[in-house]
């Protein structure tokens, strides 16, 4: 089924209550209810209030260093040898990745709020160094929630974000991963729901925040969407994003939702294979379910415990997804498929090697997926990769699985 | 008149206090479960709120994650937690029951069925902490047809436009949150509970538990004094936990700790 999005019908999700269809809402214990009712009614204030959105664009300009390039790769075409591809390169952004938006965006939320303990959960580490970022700039306390296995594995990160100021919590609990480093966060939040704000990486969590997150991160589809129109004249024919939580991706759909010929393509970490059951692709292979106060699809068993999950990317690794990516899913408007870690890897490989762009791990699924898509279009058309971050972060695991010590 | 309702009702007209202690089922083991449930009633426990296992507890702190930890080592599912009750009913048939968990495994398994199995198992009430009121308009309909009393929490910062609503939503009881905070944490400030408490009583006909942060018979007093029944369960499960490898020791610890509670509690009574 696919349902033609007209800019009106979009205004109606989420509705009142954060539902995006079946999935979103807001499941969380009673003692975040308050909070979470305070957020939303002051974000929709401040999203029509010119001088909330002058702060935020101006911070988008002068510290991000918006708009970033929408670039052309020419040789990635040529090898290719099928649509144009076009990089969108949020890897550019102060502190090399989207994240950024999104923080600048939530820290603006909470000086308006008057609060001053800022608390967040981060997986790769991309979202926990834009917090510590945004928190070192403005003078807040900030604590970042890690998984044990992702503060070993993204130690470059860990780092960043002690230099920052900030401290880094490392959880011990469950999977010692990115669910569990949000279980802590919400944990934390429960026990200083006073005087602390909680600034989710992504588009999932209870409402407001998938709202709030994809409309901070939409300047990426808008830019491009004006980029593309002036560059070429013309709408991009298909969009191509990985899929974590999905906020890049959502960044980058929404502003296209109701233009009907862009294809828009949501890339899932496919880990050893979906059929071995170690990736992290609940779009592609879950169910729906609750987690993390939303309804959404998750990876879980039949017992709805929830389930271990793998990636070569440590940004991807998460059971869950956006509520709005779940919806657009089963009304048909995206597409979500899964790359591997090895054809990941490859698409890492050969974006460094050809264009001199060494992307983000997680970025590297977009690309995998990207190159294998623009291969079967015609020249005339046009792909944009959403390069959601740059590499360095990873350079240790990518020495790691070719046997080097550095 | 549902079994917690008249359970309540009765310890009122005695001025008694309820005693709600709360374990997680299939900890430390599941063929341990049903024992430890008669263990508590023995002891003196008018309600038994029993826990279901979830991979991802996110309002409580680190003695319960470590008990679904244990629980679902074992594989302990929602199936056979209903399952336990049904075989503690076999021999108690006073004893109301109360699930508490998460609500993904109650998706999981689906709301109809799982109304189904509950209500036919002899399950009393439902609390699900991560469901609001205002997501519970499937599950609402299909507990009230089986009598299986909805119970919703109240927290510190829930406002009086809230606890009236969430209290129209409620049978059986609400249940206080004593604390900003997970399960477990920190101890209570008596006197902003019982003010609190108060405060509740006069929004809600219902009867008020408090729970979280009662970890000894002074504890349980001092809330009792205030509230139609406390809620102890951290403190029981990390007793189960200190005594998991010998059921006996674990029998006389959970018996040593309730005991002096309930007798606290009763002696308010007089
Ligand atoms: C560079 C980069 N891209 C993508 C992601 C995945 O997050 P999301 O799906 O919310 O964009 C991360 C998360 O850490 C990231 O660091």
């Amino acid at each position: 089924m696919s349902v033609k999005l007209t800019e009106d019908m979009l205004k109606a999700f989420p509705d009142a209550r954060g539902h995006f269809g079946d999935f979103g809402g807001r499941f969380v214990s009673e003692t975040l209810m308050d909070s979470l009712m305070t957020l939303e009614k002051e974000y929709l204030r401040l999203k029509e209030d010119p001088e909330f959105q002058a702060a935020f664009d101006k911070d988008l300009a002068d510290y991000v260093g918006r708009p970033s390039p929408l670039y052309f790769a020419e040789r990635l075409t040529e090898e290719t040898g099928g649509a144009q591809i076009w990089l969108k390169r949020e890897d550019l952004n102060h502190t090399g990745a989207h994240k950024v938006n999104n923080t600048i965006g939530q820290a603006l939320l909470a000086s308006f709020l008057g609060k001053k303990r800022i608390i967040a959960e981060t997986g790769a580490g991309q979202h926990g160094v834009a917090t510590a970022t945004v928190c070192a700039r403005l003078g807040l306390e900030c604590h970042v929630f890690m998984g044990a296995e992702d503060v070993q594995r993204q130690s470059l990160n860990v780092f960043r974000m002690k230099l920052l100021g900030a401290t880094v919590h490392a959880v011990e609990s469950g999977t010692r991963t990115l669910k569990d480093a949000m279980n802590d966060a919400m944990r934390d939040w429960v026990a200083n729901v006073d005087d602390t704000f909680y600034i989710i990486g992504t588009v999932a969590g209870p409402h407001p925040y998938p709202l709030l997150v994809r409309d901070f991160q939409s300047v990426i589809g808008r830019e491009t969407r004006r980029q593309a129109l002036e560059k070429t004249g013309r709408l991009p024919d298909a969009l191509v994003a990985c899929v974590g939580g999905g906020s890049n991706a959502i960044g980058m759909f929404y502003p296209f939702l109701s233009d009907e010929t862009v294809q828009l393509y949501g890339v899932e970490a496919g880990g050893l294979g979906i059929d071995t059951g170690q990736h992290a692709a609940p779009l592609c292979a879950g169910r729906p379910g609750v987690l993390h106060g939303n309804r959404t699809y998750l990876m879980e068993d039949e017992n709805g415990q929830i389930a271990g999950t793998h990636s070569v990317s440590a940004g991807l690794d998460y059971p869950g997804v956006g509520p709005e990516h779940a919806w657009l899913k089963d009304i048909g408007r995206a597409n979500y498929v899964s790359v591997t870690d090895d054809e990941a890897l490859d698409g890492f490989r050969k974006l460094t090697h050809v264009e001199g762009i060494m992307p983000a791990l997680e970025t590297a699924h977009a690309v995998a997926y990207a190159i294998k898509l623009a291969a079967t279009m015609d020249k005339d058309q046009m792909v944009v990769i959403n390069v959601s971050g740059r590499g360095d972060k990873d350079i240790h695991t990518i020495a790691q699985l070719d046997g080097i010590g550095i | 008149m549902s079994r917690i309702e008249a359970v309540l009702k009765n310890l009122k007209s005695e001025s008694r206090k309820a005693l709600i202690p709360y374990i997680t089922a299939g900890d430390p083991a599941p063929d341990q479960t049903v024992a430890l449930m008669h263990t508590l009633v023995r002891a003196g426990a008018d309600i038994i709120e029993l826990g279901v296992p979830f991979s991802d507890p996110m309002a409580d702190g680190p003695v319960i994650q470590l008990a679904c930890e244990r629980a679902l080592k074992h594989g302990t599912s929602l199936r056979q937690v209903i399952a336990m009750v049904r075989e503690f009913r076999e021999t108690d048939t006073d004893t109301p029951v109360v699930l508490m968990g998460y609500l993904n495994p109650m998706e999981a398994m689906g709301y109809e069925a799982f109304a189904d199995a509950a209500a036919d198992a002899g399950v009393d009430g439902v609390l699900t902490v991560d469901l609001p009121p205002e997501e519970a308009d499937q599950v609402a309909p299909l507990f009230a047809e089986r009598q299986l009393d909805p119970i919703f929490l109240l927290a510190p910062t829930t406002t009086d436009e809230r606890i009236r609503a969430i209290s129209e939503h409620s049978s059986g009881y609400v249940y206080y949150v004593s604390i900003k905070g997970v399960t477990g944490s920190a101890s209570i400030n008596v006197e902003e509970v019982a003010s609190k408490v108060a405060h509740v009583h006069e929004l809600t006909a219902l009867p008020v538990g408090v729970g979280f942060g009662i970890r000894d018979a002074k504890t349980a007093a001092a809330v009792g004094r205030v509230s139609d029944g406390v809620i102890v369960g951290s403190v029981l499960v990390d007793t189960i936990a200190r005594n998991q490898a010998d059921p006996e020791a674990l029998n006389q610890a959970l018996t040593d700790l309730l005991h002096p509670m309930r007798e606290a509690l009763d002696s308010l009574a007089q």
